[in-house]
């Protein structure tokens, strides 16, 4: 097999990583709230802004700069649900569309109001691995561990704990759970904090590959989007794999021809695929 | 009614004599709002049935990309291009539409098709960089003032089309509402298997409409084309700008006549009104506050401004006119 092909593979991998949390905090949310954060890629954007002020402007250790934005951005999360989603809970499924679209809007004109649309760089510079002629980078060998223990972690939340049960009662029905004792306004909030600071991870591993500028959003966010619609929104593990295949369209789309085609392909074959399988690739 | 027609024919008068005494300042700000009402009105065209769609930045980019590199590459005049550009919106439209509608694919799926249509043609404008200049943007082949390249740098020239495909728009839009068609929509965007059931043609009713939207989309890309003489990929295509049509119109009301036009004069007044107070140093003002003001509006008055205007006229009336039946 040709080496720079199975280089655009693994690369594919390390990627979908990331992709994978993006889509699992998008599904939790629409999963339990059953609402669709159009604006989650931006809210990322603002994680990626705090990870860069607090360590590379102010001089705060990366860990620690980590753990603040991941805080932040899950409080961003309630307060957005706080006073955006909440006052639209009984909308129309589409008006609750627009209104995070508006939040889309607002961050990203906002981001450029307050820090101009130059691209900055938290100046992080991690080792390029070679193995076996292979060059991986260590950045997204980093992000893509640590992607699968957020992944994994939230499994067991999911599984082992009573908010965790609760959750995922009250994406099977929401009335039943009301009855059952359960408060769906804290479990909406805590869904909301727990997205949030998935995307505050999400903002720590890709602030370590990519620039941050006010619309690295418009990259990531209509990707993420289509990995839940095609995993089946609101189904997890759906949306875990779905992450893999896409990324392994862009990226060997992307060693095949450039990387504009390579979303071409990835977004004609979402059409397509919504089509034939309208409710997602792995209903029952 | 009739006090009705008579302002509106006072308007229009005014509008028509507008270019003999404005500034090619504002004459170029009135062309701007005139041709995306025109965008507007066409997407609300599908919007008020609930067909909402975020494809919109795909049939404009392809409308105005076509008679453009047809006109620059090959000296095909945009008499010819642009019809061409329509056809083939059109034709994209009936392309996604029909499986969409088809096999049901609707609400906030709809969306996410669209939106994903949308990023396709983006992608593929940006990606055939050798042709159309990528994310660098295009100039058409300048002629001067010619009919037969569509050029005018005079602005009144530009100022009247945009004033008649204003008009044939909000023609297209009463059409539709005083047409039988409405209560079919209406009935279909209720409920599609009770419309079925009635027996409305649910997919061809569906299909119309949104060919009619997507097409005169493109003829309003089009024309934005030819009077810019400059297009890039981010301004007439793509997420950005279907978003940009979808809000505009839900901010000025997508169930009114004038709604689509209201926010295409509130939204551009207001970008232009923040770039002249605080200057350039200021970017991204208009849009912040454009977002605050859209997530207020889809929580307190989903109807839009004239939408909610009606309806405190509505409510202020209704005492009145209850007897006098």
């Amino acid at each position: 097999m040709d080496i720079y092909l199975l280089e655009a593979i693994i690369n594919g991998l390390l990627l979908g990583g990331v992709l994978a949390l993006l889509a699992l905090g998008l599904n939790l949310i629409f999963g339990v709230i059953d609402v669709v954060w159009i604006a989650y890629a931006d809210i990322v954007m603002c994680g990626m802004y705090v990870i860069y002020f607090l360590y590379a402007q102010y001089g705060v250790p990366l860990p620690l700069a980590c753990l603040i934005a991941i805080i932040v951005v899950a409080a961003f999360g309630v307060l957005v649900h706080l006073l955006i989603i909440a006052p639209v809970l009984n909308s129309p499924p589409l008006n609750q569309l627009l209104a995070t679209g508006g939040l889309l809007f607002f961050l990203q004109s906002f981001a450029t109001l307050l820090f101009g649309t130059e691209f900055r760089n938290i100046g992080v510079r991690l080792p390029i691995l070679e193995i076996a002629t292979i060059y991986i980078s260590f950045a997204r060998l980093v992000a893509f561990a640590l992607g699968l223990v957020g992944a994994v972690t939230l499994y067991f939340f999911l599984k082992r704990t009573y908010i965790g049960t609760a959750i995922r009662a009250i994406a099977q029905d929401r009335d039943i759970v009301g009855l059952m004792g359960v408060d769906q306004r804290r479990i909406y909030l805590v869904t909301s904090a727990i997205g949030g600071a998935l995307a505050g991870l999400a903002a720590c591993l890709l602030a370590l590959q990519y620039d941050v500028h006010p619309f690295i959003g418009n990259t990531f966010g209509p990707v993420i989007f289509m990995i839940c619609v095609l995993g089946g929104l609101g189904n997890m593990i759906g949306g875990f794999i779905a992450s893999f295949i896409i990324s392994q369209i862009i990226a060997i789309g992307g060693y095949y021809s450039n990387t504009e085609l390579a979303y071409v392909l990835a977004f004609a074959l979402f059409i397509v695929l919504m089509f034939v399988r309208p409710r997602g690739l792995f209903t029952r | 009614m009739s006090a009705t027609r008579v302002f509106a024919l006072i308007g229009l008068a005014i509008l028509i004599a507008l270019p003999a005494v404005t500034p090619a300042y504002f004459l170029h700000l009135l062309i701007q709002i005139l041709l995306w009402s025109f965008i507007y009105t066409a997407w609300a065209l599908m919007g008020r049935f609930g067909f909402v769609s975020f494809g919109h930045g795909a049939f404009m980019g392809v409308g105005a990309y076509v008679p453009a590199l047809l006109w620059s590459y090959y000296d095909v005049t945009p008499w010819i291009g642009i019809p061409l550009g329509v056809f083939l919106s059109a034709l994209l439209a009936l392309v996604i539409g029909y499986p969409c509608f088809r096999l049901r694919v609707v609400g906030h799926y709809f969306a996410l098709v669209t939106l994903a249509l949308s990023q396709v043609v983006l992608l593929s404008l940006t990606a055939a960089r050798d042709i159309t200049g990528g994310s660098l943007g295009f100039t058409p082949k300048a002629a001067g003032h010619s009919w037969y390249a569509l050029q005018f740098p005079e602005k009144s020239y530009f100022y009247a089309i945009a004033l008649l495909l204003w008009l044939i728009g909000l023609y297209v839009w009463q059409r539709i509402d005083r047409g039988i068609n409405r209560e079919a929509l209406e009935a279909i965007s209720e409920d599609e298997d009770a419309a079925a059931a009635l027996g409305i043609n649910v997919l061809r009713e569906k299909l119309r409409v949104t060919i009619i939207s997507a097409s005169l989309t493109a003829l309003g890309g089009a024309i934005y084309g030819q009077y810019f003489m400059y297009l890039n990929p981010d301004t007439v295509s793509g997420i950005a700008v279907s978003l940009q049509i979808v809000f505009a119109v839900i901010a000025g009301g997508v169930y009114s006549l004038m709604g689509p036009t209201v926010g295409s004069l509130l939204t551009l007044s207001l970008t232009e009104a923040l770039r002249v107070w605080f200057g350039t140093s200021f970017i991204g003002a208009a849009n912040t506050i454009y977002g605050i003001l859209l997530i207020l509006c889809i929580i307190f008055m989903p109807q839009g401004i004239v939408g909610a205007f009606k309806r405190v006229r509505l409510r202020r009336e209704a005492p009145k006119a209850v007897p006098a039946e």
